[in-house]
């Protein structure tokens, strides 16, 4: 196990120091929650109503546009061969990734929504809604974003393929999220019910994102 | 020598591409005789014998393009799962081909029930298009369908290219179910009891001969098609090989010459 936590804190180390890039994609969600009001206008009323779906896809696209350097850089300077040939399941090697990939990337996320809440007006009980939800979507959506990564791993520009791929299968996350979101605000629709829909998919990605990324993984390196 | 004696027409006897193709070439014209014979009939049956509806009028003889197509863009998918498994699992080298024909195949029968169904829709319900959950799934199915052409498309070498597409086909066929069934729950929570669904009225014969006739004919049609797109792709990887062949051999070519033209770099005289 020692050495999955030293690849857990070499993948942190690294996401950390220049060109890691850890906290590039706070800045893109701070930039994606700022921009919706100069198309939707500055009415705070239709921002509170449409608030947690904004923040949503702020997360989502800063989750995906991170998520291309997952093992390419591995892949480029060799490690990816070594992980391969390692005597741990690569499995395990890529949930640990994700692991690191997200407390890099995802937390800061879920960190930083409170704030940009209170820009879109979202009241208290929304935020702390919304927050929990991308708690516990986040994960998911890296996990499954994990498969596009190493599916597009040996292509030169492969972002925009990785989005393309990802984008359709994130679809229940998004849902689910955003009517939990919406159900702590507004009064028949439930809160429970969906959060606990998009409890199960995040353990649902927990299996299917390291299987099929180990397993693309290992037929790109053929 | 018994073994390869035996003529055997297992899926693994097929494995062979060249006895595939013969086979192929033999059932071919008897296949595309016999699909355009059920279409013709089904067509005549669905266009003019059937009878109008009495809401609807002649625009009900839409369904009989659309709900096939619908089926068909479905089996599609189930088609590539399956070839999927033929790739990853029993490593089948037709598995792959077949994956591949299949992908724009089932991507244009989507396409063809989301273009029927929105022509049904414009007399029907006054607008082209309606975030109703079925619509949705299948435009969903259309997205995931041209992303698969697109991975296709992307990764130069076509083995690791289907073991590529292999995984993402089965990770979709595990999540577009969820798919399905969130889009369900999304659309309902937005517009409960929709009146769009189209469980209405019993279908009386007089509609469903007709209906399963061209279900049967569009099955044939998506038979042949893959059958000759699977041809295609055999020939066009053939040609691929021999074109990596032939620069082999040039390269190799040039490289003796170049290693000739080295060695008496000491002469004078000649390549200069």
């Amino acid at each position: 196990m020692s050495a999955m936590g030293a690849l857990f804190v070499r993948d942190l180390k690294l996401s950390i120091r220049i060109g890691g890039g850890a906290l590039m994609g706070v800045l893109f969600f701070l930039i994606v929650v700022t921009i919706f009001p100069f198309a939707v206008g500055p009415d705070l009323n239709l921002l509170a109503r449409i608030g947690p779906a904004i923040l949503w896809i702020g997360a989502l696209l800063a989750t995906l546009l991170s998520l291309d350097r997952l093992f390419q850089a591995d892949q480029e300077d060799g490690t990816l061969d070594l992980l391969l040939l390692g005597e741990h399941p690569l499995e395990l090697v890529v949930l640990v990734k994700c692991a690191a990939q997200w407390i890099s990337t995802g937390m800061p996320l879920v960190v930083a929504t409170p704030l940009l809440s209170l820009f879109l007006n979202v009241e208290p009980v929304g935020i702390a809604a919304v927050t929990a939800t991308l708690l516990v979507g986040t994960p998911a959506l890296t996990l499954i974003g994990a498969v596009g990564a190493a599916l597009t791993v040996i292509l030169r520009r492969g972002g925009l393929l990785l989005s393309i791929l990802i984008l359709p299968l994130t679809i229940p996350v998004l849902i689910f999220g955003v009517s939990a979101s919406l159900g702590a605000v507004t009064d028949p629709a439930p809160f429970d019910t969906p959060f606990y829909i998009l409890c199960g998919l995040s353990l649902l990605y927990l299996v299917i994102g390291p299987v099929a990324a180990a397993a693309a993984l290992r037929s790109s390196q053929e | 020598m018994t073994e390869t004696k035996q003529p055997s027409f297992r899926i693994r006897g097929l494995a062979n591409p060249t006895r595939f193709l013969a086979l192929l070439d033999k059932i071919m014209i008897p296949l595309v005789i016999l699909t355009v014979v059920v279409i013709g009939v089904g067509l005549y049956m669905a266009l003019i014998d059937s009878p109008e509806d009495y809401q609807q009028g002649a625009t009900v003889r839409i369904m009989y393009i659309h709900v096939p197509a619908a089926w068909l863009a479905m089996f599609a998918y189930t088609m590539m799962t399956i070839s999927a498994l033929g790739t990853l699992v029993w490593k089948h080298p037709l598995a792959d081909v077949s994956a591949k024909a299949a992908a724009p195949l089932g991507a244009a029968f989507t396409f063809v029930c989301l273009t029927t169904g929105s022509f049904w829709g414009k007399p029907m319900w006054g607008t082209w298009w309606v975030w109703d959950a079925r619509l949705t799934s299948m435009l969903i199915l259309l997205i995931i369908y041209l992303g698969l052409i697109a991975l296709w498309h992307a990764i130069e070498d076509p083995i690791k290219a289907g073991k590529a597409v292999a995984i993402l086909t089965l990770v979709g066929f595990i999540i577009i179910p969820i798919i399905k069934f969130s889009v369900d729950w999304w659309s309902t929570l937005h517009q409960p009891a929709s009146v769009f669904t189209l469980e209405g009225p019993k279908m009386d014969n007089s509609m469903l001969i007709p209906l399963m006739v061209m279900a049967i004919g569009f099955t044939l049609l998506f038979t042949v098609l893959h059958f000759k797109a699977m041809k295609n792709e055999i020939l066009r990887r053939r040609i691929r090989s021999m074109q990596m062949q032939a620069a082999r051999q040039v390269a190799s070519g040039n490289r003796a010459a170049a290693t000739q033209a080295a060695s008496p770099s000491t002469g004078p005289s000649a390549s200069h």
